[in-house]
């Protein structure tokens, strides 16, 4: 057996304090909008995106035990080539788009306003 | 309100289906069209001559047993390269149609072709050409070529290999279907919606592009991963990472890149699926649909491809270069390094292919500059061959040949590819001939002309003996004149403002540019001849051609270490590596073959499996696109099945006993000695 | 040329000693957890453009209904747990089959399948809900997107529940052998993988929707 999948880095204790990590992350978000806690809108979408990307760095290394070590790094580079090209599809994806609709539809922010009109 | 009237589209597109046959009927067979007529009865006779010579020779288990089912991988890379040169017989055909076809609708005349056949034919010539003949060939070489040169026995996965190769088959066969079983896609070979949704495009045309795209691609993908890991971990020792060939450079990167823009092709295709099978509104014009998302989604996977298919190929010349100028590759690293630059850049640009569609100026700059910054690593390379070959002792062998008609061609193509770059350009020049002379120039002066000059230099490796020189010449002398024919006027045509797509023109004033264009495309038909005659001659001069020392061209990487064609676990013992051009360091060394010694080797066992599979999902693609649904149901289920039920199997592999070994190195022992007198 | 090696220049092939099972074993089995780790992040891809087709259409609602009239936050945390709950179980499965323990390993596959059947069953009832009031795919781009990321999601889980259960026959049929544990890894991988992608899901798509 190989280290990698004999060992895999878990240990009870760390999946325990992964699991009680992702519990409170997961709690958090969910009480500020069920309480409607933050009134900024703004601020509590920031918050939620924040503690949502901390639980995914706690999911990466205590569940999925993404380490340096681990197959020469090779798991870290492929991983890190992901979120490059993750950021790149979806910020530039969402860019274009608005962009474009900016350009192409000036009118469309005015129906927008006549059509909340009371 | 909106809902009734797509659920009362829903039942009228239902109720047209016959519960059995789906949508197909005896009409869909389009035989009242001339050219399909004489095509059908072609194939036919050709595909009957085939089968029956198959038959009378006795050939069907041996290529059941030795061929469709094995897991090897040299044989798997053969296969892929068959697949590409019968798409490319089929594809180029396609394009000398179109070239003929314009060549009369601009001399006055109406042509031969209806709008309706000549859309589908330009749709069915770029997918054709881009997924069924560069990738094969692509990927064929990477198959064959890669493990070798890393001193591997096999790939890290081969059954997955295997499936791979027959998936990639069964898109083609589904494409291949539509010539003769309804009609293909009118909508260009990127399909941009929404004329590729059901309002536009109703018929089975686009469902033939979606799901043989489909089902080829998850091949791609699966073969992706497949030779990334094989690379990342089936070196042999001491190949560290500066150390391996550019060869497999270029394809690590090429994998890499597969495996992270493949997934975007499915995601996309599989939304415009949606579209058109479930009614959803991704890329329709109601309800919220947005077609552009649809063109830049499917850019950010098109963009990566183009570098998907030429970077394996700057590694092809990365090979040849040194060896017909007998010195190392001129700057190595900063080849690896521009290879890793491309890979990356090549995700930053996909927008300069909608320049036009409307973005603000701040976006278009940005991406015109990205696409201008990928060239100074493409320009990188280029020096790097030009340096090698500068006091060199080069052999103008064919393979250089084809290097230098490369080198010139692909500068052009590139420059006309920076001139693209430049948005306010590219609002001129946009969907005109110049774009298709643009990207012909760098698709055919760089890979087509890199998949010949690799088939050339590596044909000695797969079957024992070398190519004939002189019919290799006269095909490369007639794809390159060709090539310019056919090329430049489009150039000029774009400039003048002709756009592409065209089929018919209202006066006769690019008449003579046409013309031209057309004795190009003839030209080209001659070279693809003379290759084809190449073959023939070659096998029939085999003997003379024969090759028995492995090594014919005084080849620097491994794969010339072992034999011709290599038995089929490559190495009897795993070679071990000290230094860039392994091959080149064992020979100046002086290496002796070990002749003893002999273990048993641990090798996969051949498996029906992939086949299997890849025929079921065939059938579902067909019965999807007939709207079959029971029989989509079915054979999905199948596929399902017959691949759980495989991995129930665990006798997957075996050891291959030292005498069998001791047998094969012995007979090649003798070979050598016989050679050396 | 730099090819000056310390050990043995002449040396130029790898003299193996005969040797049989499990040396190779583990040589091949890292080359799988690497492929399909590969794999994982090539559907990671998949997901960034289901998140990108989102974020481009999501609010693209054709005078129908937003994310605040259809999502019912409560049962989605319920969601969040059960399947949050199946990754801590799956976490101890694996942890059993370090210790050798079949039956420990089976017990905590077991648990961890039905938690994600019950994740399933919850989304199936919120679909079906949404669909009997009219919100179907078919109704907007922005339903067609939140159906195609959440479903894609959920016949990712529900694979993984299908393999899940024919793992189960296997490590009934053979044990824990060296092939069944690699692909138990495997699966952990995969099951981790779609935790993390739902901590997307329920953050863009359900929290931040119905703050909007």
């Amino acid at each position: 057996m190989s280290d990698h999948a004999k060992g895999a880095g878990g240990t009870f204790k760390s999946y325990v304090i992964g699991f009680g990590l992702s519990v409170v992350l997961t709690l958090i978000p969910f009480w500020i909008v069920l309480g409607d806690v933050v009134d900024n809108t703004a601020w509590a979408v920031a918050i939620i995106f924040v503690l949502g990307a901390t639980q995914m760095m706690v999911h990466i290394h205590y569940f999925l035990h993404v380490t340096l070590k681990v197959e020469a790094g090779w798991q870290v580079m492929s991983l890190g080539l992901t979120l490059l090209l993750l950021v790149i599809v979806l910020a530039g994806s969402i860019w274009v788009m608005f962009n474009l609709e900016e350009n192409m539809m000036p009118a469309h922010e005015q129906i927008e306003r006549v059509r909340n009109l009371p | 309100m909106s809902l009734s009237h797509e659920a009362a589209d829903g039942i009228a597109h239902v109720s047209g289906v016959d519960p059995f046959w789906g949508k197909l009927s005896w009409g869909v067979f389009p035989f009242y069209e001339p050219i399909v007529l004489v095509t059908f009865i072609v194939v036919m006779l050709g595909g009957l001559a085939v089968v029956g010579a198959l038959t009378y020779y006795r050939l069907w288990g041996y290529l059941w047993k030795e061929w469709f089912t094995s897991i090897d991988h040299k044989k798997i890379g053969i296969m892929y390269m068959v697949l590409g040169l019968i798409m490319l017989l089929r594809g180029f055909a396609d394009a000398l149609l179109m070239r003929g076809h314009q060549a009369i609708a601009a001399s006055g005349g109406e042509g031969y072709l209806n709008a309706h056949h000549y859309d589908q034919i330009f749709t069915a010539h770029g997918v054709i050409m881009i997924f069924f003949v560069a990738m094969p060939f692509v990927t064929g070489f990477m198959n064959y070529v890669m493990p070798l040169q890393i001193g591997a026995r096999d790939v890290a996965f081969p059954f997955l290999n295997n499936l791979s190769f027959w998936l990639t088959v069964s898109g083609a066969i589904l494409i291949m279907l539509s010539l003769f079983v309804g009609e293909f896609s009118t909508a260009g070979w990127l399909a941009y919606a929404p004329f590729s949704g059901l309002e536009y495009s109703p018929s089975v045309g686009m469902d033939y592009y979606l799901w043989s795209l489909n089902i080829a691609g998850i091949g791609t993908t699966l073969s992706g991963i497949n030779l990334v890991v094989t690379i990342v971990k089936m070196r042999a020792p001491g190949m560290t990472w500066m150390r391996m060939p550019v060869f497999v450079w270029t394809s690590l990167c090429t994998n890499i890149l597969i495996v992270v823009t493949f997934p975007v092709l499915t995601a996309t295709l599989a939304l415009l699926t949606a579209d058109r099978y479930l009614g959803t509104h991704f890329f329709t014009n109601e309800l919220g649909g947005n077609p552009m998302m649809y063109v830049n989604l499917i850019w950010i996977w098109g963009h990566p491809e183009v570098y998907i298919l030429i970077l394996p190929i700057f590694g092809i010349f990365s090979e040849i270069v040194p060896t017909f100028t007998g010195k190392r590759l001129f700057g190595y690293t900063s080849m690896v390094y521009a290879t890793c630059v491309i890979m990356i850049l090549s995700y930053l640009v996909w927008l300069h292919h909608f320049f036009t569609m409307g973005a603000g100026a701040n976006v278009n700059a940005f991406f015109g500059i990205t696409t201008m910054i990928i060239s100074i690593p493409t320009g990188a390379k280029v020096f790097n061959w030009l340096f090698t070959m500068y006091k060199g002792r080069i052999r103008f062998e064919t393979p250089m040949l084809w290097v230098m008609g490369f080198m010139l061609t692909f500068v052009i193509g590139g420059m006309t590819g920076v001139l693209l770059a430049v948005p306010p350009a590219d609002y001129v020049l946009h969907n005109s001939l110049f774009l298709i002379a643009h990207f012909h120039n760098v698709i055919i002066g760089g890979v087509v002309f890199g998949i010949f000059a690799g088939i050339i230099y590596w044909w000695p490796k797969a079957f024992g003996f070398k190519l004939e020189p002189f019919w290799g010449k006269v095909s490369f002398w007639c794809w390159l004149i060709g090539f310019y024919l056919a090329f430049m006027p489009l150039y000029v045509l774009g400039l003048m403002g002709v756009t592409r797509r065209l089929s018919q023109f209202e006066t006769t004033f690019y008449s003579v540019y046409f013309i031209v264009a057309l004795i190009g495309a003839l030209f080209v038909a001659a070279g693809i001849a003379a290759f084809l005659v190449q073959i023939y001659v070659s096998i029939r001069n085999r003997d003379a051609l024969r090759d028995l020392t492995g090594d014919p061209w005084d080849g620097r990487t491994l794969e010339w270490s072992t034999s011709s064609p290599p038995p089929y676990y490559n190495f009897a013992f795993t070679p071990r590596v000290h230094g860039l051009d392994a091959f080149t360091q064992m020979k100046r060394e002086g290496f002796v073959r070990p002749t003893e010694g002999f273990v048993p080797i641990h090798m996969p066992r051949y498996t029906a499996t992939g086949v299997v599979m890849a025929g079921l999902m065939t059938v579902m693609g067909f019965a999807l696109i007939w709207h079959i649904w029971w029989l989509a149901v079915v054979s999905f289920a199948a596929t399902l099945i017959y691949g759980i039920g495989h991995t129930y199997n665990y006798n997957r592999d075996y050891y291959v006993p030292a005498d069998e070994v001791r047998e094969i190195e012995e007979q090649r022992t003798r070979l050598l000695a016989g050679a050396a007198e | 040329m730099a090819q000056t090696d310390t050990e043995q220049p002449n040396e130029f092939f790898v003299i193996e000693e005969p040797h049989h099972g499990d040396d190779h074993e583990e040589h091949h089995e890292t080359g799988t957890m690497l492929g399909f780790w590969i794999y994982l992040m090539s559907d990671c891809l998949i997901f960034g453009i289901l998140f990108a087709t989102y974020g481009v259409l999501g609010r693209n609602y054709a005078a129908g209904p937003a994310p605040a009239d259809l999502f019912d936050i409560q049962m989605i945390l319920v969601a969040t747990f059960a399947l949050l709950f199946s990754s801590i179980t799956y976490g101890f499965a694996v942890l059993r089959m370090e210790m050798d323990d079949l039956r420990g390993t089976v017990f905590w596959l077991i648990v961890t399948v039905l938690f994600g059947a019950g994740f399933l069953y919850l989304e199936l009832l919120e679909f079906t809900h949404l669909w009997h009031i009219g919100a179907t795919p078919m109704a907007s781009a922005f339903l067609s997107s939140f159906f195609f990321l959440v479903g894609t999601h959920g016949l990712h889980v529900l694979g993984g529940s299908i393999w899940l259960i024919v793992l189960l026959t296997q490590l009934g049929l053979h044990g824990l052998t060296p092939e069944n544990r690699r692909r138990v890894m495997c699966l952990s991988l995969f099951w981790h993988f779609l935790d993390l992608i739902w901590i997307g899901v329920f953050s863009l798509v359900y929290l931040t929707g119905v703050l909007l």
